[in-house]
């Protein structure tokens, strides 16, 4: 896959972040080699491999359905840059 | 030209667990911002989730109770994007291994045949926080009480051909939710809330057209609107010789319209990736076999159940069975009166016209079965007339009162001993001399006019065919 600015222009947007022109032409080439060192795992032959998305032979973690919380706002909204009658307050956000 | 329509559905429910998805804070609806909100729902670095056992459990009973394979080897996957109301940045879905595929919910088709609508899939994932605009300050406060609420998506084939299989299919399925235990289905609660994915082709042609996706229904009345709207709105385009542009449409129930919602591009590169903070869920057959044992009662068992062990009628039936708290109040109350007929008409006669007149949702019914069972009785008895019955269903509905105490403080049981009429009568004959003279004149049509007066006079507790019979004795 080949990165281009359009890319990295598009994957600013997607993480609603801005880049400097210097900062984009940077990251064009860290995703590049980042993709060409990975291209080496396709150099591998996985057939009849399982797919794996866990690093450790384990299932079936789970818990019971108890409630084991209680309502701590101020705590939950103690690092928040901003609040409000116990809310979170972001820019506004339009739908 | 003539057009179909074609649809398919994304329905999303929130599951009555007591607890979130990935931790132990309460689902409860309501209650002051931010309460019901931990580390792990909140999104703080460094917290883990750990699934709510009840979630794949109420979701392998939707899917038994829809037809579909339930998948043996389960995995998550992240939907990452960026938006206030999901503070991790990303939603714990599942994309490549849905806990259930390839079901149906039978429905009617346009000829009255029956039709099988597809599941294509139900996956489980988690709910997001509410936005409210701050219009003092201009700006956004975000409450995450809802976020991480466990959610089921059931995402249908596009096999609907009219909005009638789509109300249809919406009210079977919450039918199944309910009855499962799996949710509550309270649209206004957001619990249950469906999305339209609707196009238009000329009849005949096999490809799909360009579809549009409706979301905010919030009503079955909105749902069937907004299709209305929609394949008018796509059929007068095509017509006019424009294009259907794929996008997420809004519908505006006030004004009855629906309008493109902002650019979905943005949206739309989700990125999913199989998520690393869960372990994979393998799914035995023991344990489907299991659920499947210990599976409640499902609308069309009970259907059958009434109509067989009942003898109720296949229109009772399916009244009755169309909400769970018509089958609650059904079920208790025939416990306490054993007379499932009687049972079945009251309910589908006073008590659904208590709940329409007073704007009172099936599932907030306040009448208990205990207060239904003892009208019922007391006009089995012949203690009140059926008129009075219904008098008194409606103070025990609307006021709580007990019928029997009722009845007593108000005097209003029946007159079951006839030489208590009598005396009664006497004096109705005497205070209407004109029209006794009348009837006996020979105009019979006055019995009409002092029959009516007795009964007022009696306050209508007497039965109106042994008063009829008193009267004339004493008459003719
Ligand atoms: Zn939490």
């Amino acid at each position: 896959m080949q990165i281009d600015k359009d890319l990295v222009m598009y994957l600013e947007k997607l993480g609603r972040i801005e880049l400097s022109e210097a900062q984009r032409a940077a990251t064009e080439k860290d995703l590049q080699d980042i993709l060409t060192y990975i291209d080496t795992l396709n150099e591998l032959d996985t057939d009849g491999v399982e797919p794996a998305s866990h690093s450790f032979p384990i299932a079936n973690v789970m818990r019971e359905d108890e409630v084991t919380n209680t309502a701590r706002p101020e705590a939950i909204l103690q690092n928040a840059p901003n609040s409000r009658d116990g809310c979170f307050v972001v820019p506004k956000t339009v739908e | 030209m003539e057009w179909e329509i074609v649809m398919g559905l994304e329905v999303h429910t929130e599951l009555a667990t007591k607890t979130k998805i990935f931790c132990g804070c309460s689902t409860e609806f309501g209650g002051e911002a931010n309460t019901h909100v931990c580390e792990i729902c909140s999104g703080m670095p460094g917290t883990l989730p750990l699934l709510n056992r009840r979630v794949v459990e109420f979701a392998i009973r939707t899917g038994l109770a829809t037809h579909c394979d339930i998948t043996r080897k389960n995995k998550f996957d992240r939907k990452n994007y960026f938006y206030p109301d999901l503070p991790k940045a990303y939603q714990i879905s599942q994309l490549y291994f849905p806990i259930c595929r390839n079901g149906y919910i039978p429905v009617t088709g346009a000829d009255g045949a029956p039709k099988k609508i597809g599941i294509h899939e139900i996956h489980m994932e988690e709910d997001a926080g509410k936005l409210i605009h701050d219009a003092f300050t201009d700006s956004t406060l975000v409450d995450y009480n809802r976020c991480g609420v466990p959610l089921l998506e059931i995402v249908s084939e596009p096999d609907f051909r009219s909005a009638a299989e789509v109300i249809e299919y919406l009210e079977k399925l919450r039918a199944i939710l309910q009855f499962t235990g799996v949710s509550d289905c309270k649209m206004q609660e957001g619990s249950l809330r469906a999305d339209v994915n609707l196009s238009v082709r000329p009849k005949g042609q096999t490809a799909f057209g360009t579809r549009t996706e409706m979301k905010n229904l919030n009503s079955f009345r909105a749902i069937q609107r907004a299709i209305a709207y929609e394949a008018e709105r796509q059929i007068e385009l095509l017509e006019d010789g424009g294009e259907v542009v794929q996008e997420t449409r809004r519908w505006d129930d006030n004004k009855g319209i629906s309008y493109a919602m902002r650019s979905k591009e943005d949206a739309q590169d989700y990125k999913y990736f199989p998520e690393p903070d869960l372990p994979p869920i393998e799914i035995s057959e023991e344990t489907i076999e299991r659920i499947r044992a210990s599976m409640p009662e499902l609308p069309e068992q009970k259907k059958r159940r009434y109509t067989e062990e009942l003898g109720l009628p296949e229109y009772d039936t399916s009244i009755l069975t169309s909400e769970m708290a018509y089958v609650k109040l059904f079920e208790a109350t025939v416990a306490l009166c054993d007379s499932p007929k009687d049972v079945a008409n009251w309910i589908m006669g006073e008590v659904m016209k208590l709940l329409s007149a007073t704007a009172t949702l099936p599932e907030n019914m306040p009448l208990t079965p205990e207060a239904l069972a003892a009208v019922i009785n007391m006009v089995r008895a012949g203690k009140i007339n059926r008129g009075t019955g219904k008098t008194v269903l409606e103070k025990a509905f609307c006021d709580g009162v007990d019928p029997e105490q009722y009845v007593a403080a108000h005097n209003l049981a029946q007159i079951t001993d006839l030489s208590a009429l009598r005396p009664v009568l006497e004096e109705v004959i005497a205070a209407n001399e004109k029209s006794v003279s009348e009837y006996k004149a020979g105009r019979t049509q006055a019995m009409g006019y002092i029959m009516g007066q007795a009964m007022r006079a009696l306050k209508g507790k007497a039965p109106a065919q042994e008063v009829q019979k008193l009267l004339h004795e004493m008459l003719d």
